[in-house]
């Protein structure tokens, strides 16, 4: 009789520390889990600010400005266009 | 075994002892299991709420504003976190030297923050909103009692002024208040959320009890616009409105496939990140909230229908009686006067006696449903904050002089985007296309008006007022042919015509073999030049030409240099 409760006092204690082990342990993933999704709100913040600056540098009165005055480019001439059209496919 | 009763431990007492100790201890007890009762049963609510205070906490999870995008995906308006300082005055402790620091990161005077913090009533005020996060973490560091920051969003728009009436803009709390912000709130707002979590006791989350509401962030949205094509309309009008020192313009870019707009500016026009100083002039989207006379740019709806009656062919001959008119007591001029015009050249030559002449030979009713059918008189349906439906009496009161002027647009006023949409019967073989600001990607629903051969016909009229000898030879394009329609016409003042005040408008579309883009043009109150073909037609010409080359639309005329007429023999339109 003594010796059944000894066991089922040692499972006991046993379960207990476990509890408390998996409890800590949840918590701990738990607090990571909470920073990562920190970290992705973050980033995705970051995203939307980098999209409005790419999109910033990339309006197209800037592109342009840049290419006509930086780059000397202009649009041809509408005579000086030769348009290919693609082959078609011969049945 | 058997112990003698022994004298001593025989006590006798009275039994009501312990009778009583018992009635003691189980009132005692019984007390304790009401208690218990009373506490964990009925009053359970309260303690559970004490109880969890200490620990858990409602949590706001934020949610972003929809993206606005063009049809090609890239950014157009983006939301974006920022934050704002707010203080509650009776808390606040600072010394001189905080205030100062707090007033430059602020870009406030210190004077301005001590007068807001003695202004305050109750125990809330904002010192600024919308400051960048960066900022605000610069003042959180000074570390003053009493401060406080809270999250909000701010909207950009990359693109600034060159889309500003299009995209309209959004309020403090990234509420859509104009334009397509506020057309299509309800999709771009998010649904902030909010989680109920265990705190520890240094603040950091240790558990999630329950999500009450999760959060949605809004939708994002893709507009029908391509910016390449928006940034060409908006420099070439901005600059035609410079140039022609005009008070206003707007222009409009459809696609005539899909009925999508492609772009749609206006001028004056402002900058949506910076509103600090707006007039009510620089925010109107005239293209769509504004009506005007349209002018000749309606002729070709009464010859459409005259063709369709089967009544008149292009080459029938309408005697234009030497360029005037006389209905009662007033008289239609013709600024070319011409014996007699075939009903092409009354298009060409934009004749407003030969379109009266036509008008009066249909009944006013089949008028009044030509024009009802095309959409006038009626919202273009964009579902735009403001859109105009333009005006368009019903036809029992036209008097006769009246159904005449409307044949050349005078005593009838529509939108700019109604007058483009209308013009997608010529371009589409006699359908009507319905607009969309949003990209469509299933075919639209179209309506016919007038027959395929009609359509046709009216075309190839249009496509002679674009050639040397019709009103507008400044709308040609090398490498494409090219369809469209002048429009001159006095603006009305009190009720009067302005003998000095134009509208000049050119709505056309290309290529006429197989037209893909239409594009509308209004140039308000132009000085010195005012023809529609002068003032209008070369910015269509130049936006027209851009787009086609975004698009890779294949041309479809031989490219030679364009003819164009000398000054002295230039084809004025009527006015």
């Amino acid at each position: 009789m003594l010796r059944v409760t000894l066991i089922l006092l040692a499972v006991l204690v046993a379960c207990a520390l476990g509890l408390i082990t998996s409890q800590h342990k949840a918590r701990k993933l738990f607090a990571e889990l909470e920073t990562e999704q920190e970290r992705t709100r973050a980033l995705d913040v970051e995203y939307g600010q980098l999209q409005l600056e790419a999109s910033t540098w990339s309006t197209q009165s800037r592109i342009e400005r840049i290419a006509s005055q930086r780059l000397r480019m202009r649009h041809p001439a509408p005579g000086g266009v030769q348009r290919v059209e693609p082959p078609k496919n011969e049945p | 075994m058997n112990f003698a009763p022994s004298p001593v431990l025989t006590l006798t007492l009275p039994p009501w002892r312990s009778r009583l100790l018992l009635a003691v201890f189980a009132s005692g007890f019984a007390f304790l299991l009401a208690r218990a009762v009373y506490l964990q049963g009925l009053h359970n609510d309260f303690l559970q709420a004490k109880g969890e205070s200490r620990y858990s906490r409602v949590l706001e999870i934020p949610a972003n504003r929809g993206r606005i995008t063009d049809r090609n995906g890239e950014p157009i308006a983006i939301s974006t976190p920022v934050k704002s300082i707010w203080a509650a005055p009776d808390g606040v402790r600072m010394d001189k030297q905080q205030l100062a620091r707090l007033a430059s990161l602020l870009e406030l005077s210190p004077r301005e923050i001590q007068k807001r913090l003695k202004d305050a009533r109750g125990e809330f005020v904002f010192l600024k909103r919308q400051v960048p996060p960066e900022t605000a973490a610069r003042v959180a560091e000074l570390r003053i009692p009493g401060l406080s920051e809270s999250r909000e969003y701010r909207r950009y728009y990359p693109l600034g002024d060159v889309m500003a009436h299009v995209l309209g803009f959004t309020g403090a709390d990234d509420v859509g208040q104009e334009g397509v912000e506020l057309a299509f709130q309800d999709q771009l707002a998010g649904k902030p959320g909010s989680r109920r979590v265990i705190k520890d006791r240094l603040g950091q989350i240790v558990e999630d009890v329950e999500s009450i509401r999760a959060a949605q962030n809004g939708r994002d949205l893709a507009l029908a616009l391509d910016s390449r094509i928006q940034n060409v309309a908006f420099t070439q009008l901005k600059s035609a409105v410079l140039r022609h020192r005009a008070r206003a313009g707007a222009i409009v870019v459809m696609d005539v496939n899909t009925g999508e707009i492609l772009a749609l500016a206006n001028v004056p026009t402002y900058n949506p990140n910076n509103r600090s100083r707006l007039s009510g002039a620089q925010l109107r989207n005239r293209a769509v909230t504004d009506t005007f006379e349209p002018g000749s740019t309606l002729k070709p709806f009464t010859i459409a229908l005259a063709l369709e009656s089967g009544r008149v062919r292009p080459d029938t001959v309408i005697a234009t009686g030497s360029g005037s008119l006389t209905i009662g007591p007033a008289t239609i001029h013709d600024a070319h006067a011409e014996r007699a015009l075939t009903v092409a050249q009354v298009i060409q030559k934009s004749s407003n006696v030969g379109a009266a002449k036509i008008a009066l030979s249909l009944s006013a009713q089949s008028m009044w449903e030509m024009f009802e059918h095309v959409g006038f008189g009626a919202p273009p349906g964009l579902d735009f904050p403001g859109e105009a439906s333009g005006k368009l009496r019903p036809y029992r009161t036209w008097r006769t002089i009246e159904q005449a002027t409307m044949s050349y647009g005078h005593g009838i006023s529509v939108s700019l985007v109604q007058l483009i949409r209308a013009y997608s019967i010529f371009a589409r073989d006699g359908e009507l296309v319905p607009l969309s600001l949003l990209k469509v990607d299933a075919p639209p629903a179209v309506r016919r008006v007038v027959s395929a051969r009609t359509a046709g016909m009216v075309r190839a009229m249009l496509e002679l007022a674009v050639q040397r000898g019709g009103t507008a030879p400044r709308a040609q394009i090398a490498g494409y042919r090219v369809a469209g329609k002048t429009g001159t016409a006095h603006k009305q003042e009190d009720g009067h015509y302005a003998p000095d005040k134009y509208v000049s408008s050119f709505v056309g579309f290309a290529p006429a073999s197989r037209p893909r883009l239409a594009i509308a043009v209004m140039i308000d109150e132009p000085t010195g030049e005012y023809y529609g073909g002068k003032v209008a037609a070369p910015v269509f010409a130049e936006v027209m030409a851009s787009a086609l080359r975004i698009l890779d639309v294949a041309p479809d005329a031989p490219i030679k240099p364009i003819e164009l007429p000398d000054e002295s023999d230039e084809i004025k339109e009527s006015v």
